[in-house]
């Protein structure tokens, strides 16, 4: 069954559906998880990463299809961060950080010397664990990736870039009347929201979230969860989360990270509900974590 | 004298100490005791210690002023009709005299008849006060006692007592530096007040010439003083804008090199490097101002001015030519360089409070690591740069040795550059150094002065701390 980790998507996307709804005890699985996964974007081979002498991840391979959400869930320092972070190559950014392995994006390793991380950022967008809008107006915030990148060339264009990627984020209709007030002043819900419109501003094709609902109350998440499913049909996504409900209602894909090592992958019902390894079944239902 | 009964207290308090310690315990023998021997011993301690040293305190602070009293009202009448100076100097010889060394003046005859018998008197005065107060002392330790070990029982809550004896000695603790604060305020209001009965204080705040030698007696060849500190507020500005135009890039970018690129082996060299260059004494700034930076800008000038001279700017040539080594740029650019550090490390403190997530998600856009910092790094950090600015350009204001040392003492309403200015510090020195005339305007113009530099700092350190205080809210 070893196989079965690394086979191709297209074939597997509608597994476990019927499991799901005998196995009352198992976390409600997301209704989407039936629709069709696009083709790989992302694919890790035996990727490690080290943090000066300690290794943090060990030999993880891993393929993450397109317009899919990928969910990351295991115990804290299981290593599901440093992946993403491997990801868009916000480990360079940390010293004495080294990575190991290819991770292939659309079948070029972005770890090569000719790719330069900062425009693979460009494509890659990032969502943090806190929202982290910075110290200027809405519209500045999210004009700040264009304006970077030279994406706008009049005020015109620049205006729509911004109210296109605030209606996508789903926050227009909260701030169109105050687009030059400050970012900070929103409320946490409304500035993750307000990060995620900066990150789409600049059009990637990948969107990682590093536990983008941990700061947030119940119906700010409930929010987030709902764009995160509308954002599928254009992006990439890869979701790390503590919440396995979540991942369970946003993801198709779910891979469980134990010690650094990637346990186990596969479509999320299925790893909800007949996961094939033990440590996985121990952690979804919640006996370590 | 009073060392002795100092030693005398010390040894009250030591011994009030084991006795309350002792006492306690056989107090309290078969009760259970609220608190323990030695706290006991302690609160003991306290009552003994506390009033004798405040009695001692009280007696070397009031015991000059009551010796004058007494001096005064024992006079003989020869010398009580003398004039309050003249009397003054002779009690002083007076005191000599009786401490049995030579009288410093020679009195002529009523006096120095006198001058013996009151040697003695003075003497007699000084040792009954000096014996008066370590009494007094002594009385306080053991009436002290006598309270405390009334009070020494099983139930007596001496651990609660001995906590409020420490809150006491700490608040005063902290009460002497504010007290002492206060009176240097109250001392440069007063004398200020005095200078400006004689000078008004718009002629001192909007006059343009300074110019405060005063004849000292009516023969004598001289003006009759000028205070207005318009040119010594202009001085002090030039320089201060120097010195900021120097340290306020310099430090602001170093302090981005530190927080932001240098590895960590560079930092752990150039952050001890930079605090060496905050700890060298302003005067060795001043010494390099004087003798190294301002020859070499005369130099470099004159050099200038000389090619200069003959073709179509002669006139420019001619000016440099003769520029001298005291000039605004000296100083300011010397006190720029010791501003340096102050600036950067107060910077690279407000650069490390950024939160690392507002790094991250710059970085995460695709952004490099100058627009970052650009961008995002220093609009955010901007509040508590400005803060740290002000700060730089308060210590500039009251700097002293360097511009006394390099900038000159001409006061001049200028803005150039080159020439050579004076700042309210320097002339305050001036003002204050060598024999002076405490009644003069002249001298009490320092005060004036004092008074206006510390409105100003203070003014500048409180909105710049309230910037700080507020930027560190920000993100905490």
């Amino acid at each position: 069954m070893k196989s079965r980790i690394f086979r191709a998507p297209e074939g597997s996307s509608t597994g476990g559906a019927s499991e799901a709804a005998t196995l009352s005890t198992a976390p409600a699985v997301g209704a989407h998880a039936s629709a069709p996964l696009g083709p790989i974007k992302i694919a890790a081979r035996d990727v490690s990463v080290f943090y000066g002498e300690k290794q943090a991840l060990f030999d993880v391979s891993l393929e993450i299809p397109d317009k899919t959400v990928t969910a990351l869930i295991g115990p804290s320092g299981c290593g599901k961060s440093t992946f993403l972070r491997t990801m868009n190559r916000m480990n360079d950014t940390i010293p004495g950080t080294r990575v190991t392995g290819r991770i292939e994006m659309d079948g070029e390793d972005i770890n090569d010397r000719k790719i330069d991380p900062v425009l693979l950022r460009a494509q890659v967008g990032m969502v943090f664990q806190k929202p982290n809008p910075f110290p200027k107006s809405i519209y500045e915030n999210v004009a700040y990736g264009p304006k970077i990148h030279g994406l706008a060339s009049t005020k015109g264009e620049m205006d729509e870039i911004v109210q296109k990627s605030l209606k996508r984020a789903g926050l227009w209709d909260e701030v169109a009347d105050r687009l030059h007030s400050p970012g900070t002043g929103l409320s946490g819900g409304q500035q993750q929201r307000l990060v995620i419109a900066r990150a789409i501003a600049v059009e990637p094709e990948v969107i990682l979230m590093d536990e983008p609902c941990s700061a947030l109350d119940p119906i700010a998440t409930a929010k987030i969860e709902e764009l995160i499913d509308e954002l599928r049909e254009r992006y990439c996504i890869v979701i790390v989360t503590h919440s396995m409900a979540q991942a369970a209602r946003v993801s198709q894909r779910t891979a469980f990270f134990h010690m650094g090592k990637l346990v186990e992958t596969g479509d999320t019902e299925e790893i909800f509900t007949n996961p094939r390894e033990r440590r996985t079944l121990d952690y979804i239902t919640g006996r370590f974590g | 004298m009073i060392w002795i009964f100092l030693l005398l207290l010390i040894a009250f308090a030591v011994l009030a100490y084991v006795a309350g310690r002792a006492l306690a315990v056989r107090r309290s023998r078969g009760a259970k005791s609220h608190s323990r021997p030695g706290q006991h011993g302690l609160y003991a301690l306290s009552w003994v210690g506390a009033p004798a040293l405040a009695m001692l305190i009280a007696a070397s602070v009031f015991s000059t002023s009551i010796e004058q009293q007494m001096m005064r009202a024992g006079a003989p009448d020869s010398v009580a009709q003398l004039e309050p100076f003249r009397r003054e100097a002779f009690f002083a010889d007076a005191r000599l005299v009786g401490a049995g060394q030579e009288a410093r003046q020679i009195w002529p005859a009523p006096y120095a008849e006198d001058l013996p018998a009151e040697g003695r008197r003075a003497h007699r005065i000084a040792a009954t006060l000096n014996w008066g107060g370590g009494v007094a002392a002594l009385i306080a330790a053991v009436l002290g006692g006598l309270f405390v070990f009334t009070r020494i029982r099983p139930d007596l809550r001496a651990r609660n007592k001995v906590e409020g004896w420490i809150t006491g000695v700490l608040f005063a603790c902290s009460a002497v530096a504010v007290l002492t604060t206060l009176g240097i305020i109250f001392s440069l209001v007063i004398d200020s007040l005095r200078f400006f009965s004689m000078v008004p204080i718009t002629e001192f705040l909007f006059g343009t010439k300074w110019s405060p030698q005063i004849a000292i007696r009516a023969d004598q060849v001289g003006s009759s003083g000028a205070f207005g500190a318009v040119p010594l507020f202009a001085g002090t500005f030039l320089i201060m804008a120097i010195a900021m135009a120097v340290a306020a890039p310099i430090g602001l970018f170093s302090a981005v090199y530190l927080s932001e690129y240098s590895g960590k082996k560079t930092r752990a060299m150039v952050k001890p490097a930079l605090e060496v260059l905050a700890g060298v004494p302003t005067v060795v700034y001043g010494f390099f101002a004087a003798l190294t930076v301002g020859p070499a800008l005369r130099v470099f000038f004159n050099g200038i001015g000389d090619m200069l001279i003959g073709g179509p700017l002669n006139g420019l040539g001619i000016y440099l030519s003769l520029v001298q080594n005291q000039m605004a740029l000296v100083a300011g650019a010397v006190m720029g360089i010791m501003l340096i550090p102050f600036v950067s490390s107060l910077s690279d403190d407000i650069l490390n409070a950024v939160p690392q997530s507002l790094r991250d998600g710059s970085y995460a856009m695709g952004a490099t690591k100058s627009e970052t910092i650009k961008k995002v790094l220093l609009p955010a950090a901007l509040p508590g740069v400005a803060g740290a600015l002000l700060l730089a350009v308060s210590r500039a204001i009251g700097e002293t040795m360097i511009v006394t040392m390099a900038a000159g003492l001409a006061a001049k309403l200028t803005l150039n550059p080159l020439e050579t200015v004076t700042t309210v510090t320097v002339q305050i020195v001036t003002l204050l150094t060598g024999d002076q005339e405490f009644n003069s305007p002249k001298t009490l113009a320092a005060f004036g002065l004092g008074l206006t530099l510390f409105v100003v700092t203070l003014l500048l350190n409180i909105v710049a701390m309230r910037i700080v205080q507020a930027y560190r809210e920000q993100y905490d």
